[in-house]
């Protein structure tokens, strides 16, 4: 079965030059194992294909119970030089929370 | 064991002022430690230093002064901020001004500089020091004729050299943001420049406090709904002890909510390698914090690693990159993105037709896609309305300025039930970042620190 990782948890992303940074908080930390198997960076890589062209890299902290993802050339050149809306970049948290996730063992 | 209390009174340059106000009154505390610059607003304050010479640095500061500085004086409250943004002494002046109107004789301002390197470019690149692109490798030279500005993040140091001379308020330029907070730290409860571990806990205490709100439930991503108080947010307060532990908190009576999943979403906040989380004065890793409810608002923080700080400072230096030119127009249901969409057609085959020069042009759909781009789902139902909005980057200032002028013709000339045809919007310089590494002893050999009492 999939579900939104919206239902799962919740995340924050802020902007450093043309990277964005996404921390991804499982609601449960039971779940945290799940989010480590399914939201990897090459599935991160794959949803945000269109607007970030640089390379993804998961980090880990299971003293928190959380995830880190750095998106690289993602900003359109970054804060001060996009052309975007969201030039800051703080709605990609809000996207990875449109991933679809299987919670099937 | 020795604890000290220190408070956040702004998160960035356009913060609220009145939660300063209850930082000082309710908090307890003995700092108010500011941080007023992301790393865009050193590009919005260098094109007002170009204007006029005297800014250039973040004008809040004023207000927000003029606001607490009085009960700061009778708590014995002093304050740090790096508001002096890329004209420290330009900011010390006008807050020196500020204490001799409002009174507040005897009050002593400092001023850290040295964070600016623009000058010394030359200089630095004769030493051997290349300032390329710390990322791409890229040369400096392909945009040495465009650069405006050029500041180091400098650490806690001349912070805590400033409070050593006796200073109430501290001004400072580019530091790194928990910079503010750390410094107080060092000062009040005596820890060494090698005590990576202590410099770290400050450090990660500093940056869940220097976005203000971020960490007591603003900008929240989890059940934001329940987040009270929202008009009248409480700023991160911290009782922090000797050995480095701390509890995070925010004066009582105030909005927001303090807990381990609100501090969370701060603490990976524009972090990159959370096990190695650089800063001027150490190097903090993230993967050992520990973080406990205590209940009431109240978070527990420790556990937390340092390792020895960096050789290298970074330095952020600003680019001009062009300009943005950029048009709007509204539509109305029914068929409201349909519309919108033939308007971009229209204005498209409009640019080719006259030969409009442009480095590259993207279009937003408002209500639509235009924050999430190609992420945004092709929407189901026929929206109300939908805002076409096309921005262009140009070498040329007056070319961008051109751009919102294809707009309203499209009222009449363009698809039916249109709004907002009217408003031009200005042009704006686009300016890159080249962020750049260069040696510590190169900046810390030329810092100054100017202290200066209110006669």
């Amino acid at each position: 079965m999939k579900v939104l990782l919206k239902e799962l948890a919740h995340a924050r992303s802020g902007d450093k030059g043309d990277t964005v940074n996404i921390g991804l908080f499982p609601y449960r930390p039971e779940d945290y194992d799940l989010l480590k198997r399914e939201v990897t960076s090459r599935r991160v890589k794959e949803h945000f294909q269109g607007l970030v062209r640089g390379e993804v890299i998961r980090y880990e902290l299971p003293n928190i119970h959380a995830f880190n993802f750095v998106l690289k050339q993602a900003l359109n050149g970054g804060a001060s030089r996009s052309l975007r809306s969201d030039n800051l970049g703080k709605c990609f948290g809000a996207a990875i929370l449109r991933m679809e996730i299987n919670i099937d063992n | 064991m020795k604890k000290v209390r220190i408070g956040a009174g702004q998160g960035f340059w356009g913060d609220s002022p009145y939660p300063a106000l209850d930082v000082v009154k309710y908090g307890d505390i003995k700092y108010l430690c500011c941080d007023a610059l992301a790393e865009l607003t050193l590009a919005i304050l260098q094109k007002q230093r170009r204007r006029d010479p005297d800014k250039g640095y973040v004008w809040d500061v004023i207000p927000l002064l003029q606001m607490v500085l009085p009960i700061c004086r009778e708590k014995g409250i002093k304050v740090l901020t790096n508001a002096g943004g890329i004209n420290p002494a330009g900011a010390a002046r006008d807050v020196m001004k500020l204490a001799r109107q409002m009174g507040l004789q005897g009050l002593k301002i400092a001023v850290v500089t040295g964070d600016d390197i623009l000058p010394r470019i030359a200089e630095l690149q004769g030493q051997g020091i290349s300032l390329d692109h710390m990322e791409t490798g890229e040369k400096l030279s392909s945009i040495a004729e465009r650069i405006l500005f050029a500041n180091v993040y400098l650490g806690a140091r001349p912070i805590v050299w400033a409070l050593e001379t006796g200073a109430d308020v501290v001004i400072t330029g580019r530091t790194a943001d928990p910079a503010q907070f750390l410094a107080p730290l060092v000062f009040e409860l005596g820890w060494g420049w090698e005590d990576w571990d202590k410099l770290a806990a400050g450090i990660v205490l500093g940056h869940l406090m220097e976005c203000s709100a971020q960490s007591t439930g603003g900008n929240f991503s989890g059940d934001w709904w329940n987040i009270p108080g929202m008009e009248r947010m409480g700023y991160p307060v911290a009782e922090v002890a000797e050995n480095g532990d701390a509890i995070l908190t925010k004066p009582e009576g105030t909005g927001g909510r303090v807990d381990v999943e609100t501090v969370k979403e701060q603490l990976l906040y524009e972090v990159h390698d959370p096990g190695a989380y650089y800063t001027p004065d150490v190097i903090a890793d993230f993967t050992s914090v520990r973080l406990q409810d205590l209940g009431a608002d109240r978070v527990f923080i420790s556990g937390i690693k340092g390792k020895p700080k960096p050789p290298a400072l970074k330095v952020s230096i600003g680019y001009s990159d062009g300009y943005l030119g950029e048009g709007n127009i509204r539509y109305c249901w029914p068929d409201a993105l349909t519309k919108a969409r033939k308007a971009e057609e229209i204005i498209r085959k409009q640019l080719a037709m006259t030969g409009f020069p442009y480095e590259e042009i993207i279009t937003e759909y408002i209500g639509y896609n235009s924050l999430t781009g190609p992420l945004a789902w092709e929407p189901g139902d026929d929206l109300n309305e939908v805002g076409l909005r096309i921005a262009v980057r140009t070498k040329n200032k007056s070319d961008a300025a051109r751009l919102p002028r294809y707009f309203p013709p499209l009222a009449l000339n363009g698809p039916p039930a249109a709004s907002g045809a009217g408003g031009v919007a200005k042009p704006r310089e686009l300016i890159a970042l080249w962020p750049a590494l260069l040696p510590r002893e190169v900046v810390e050999s030329q810092l100054r620190i100017t202290i200066e009492e209110v006669k």
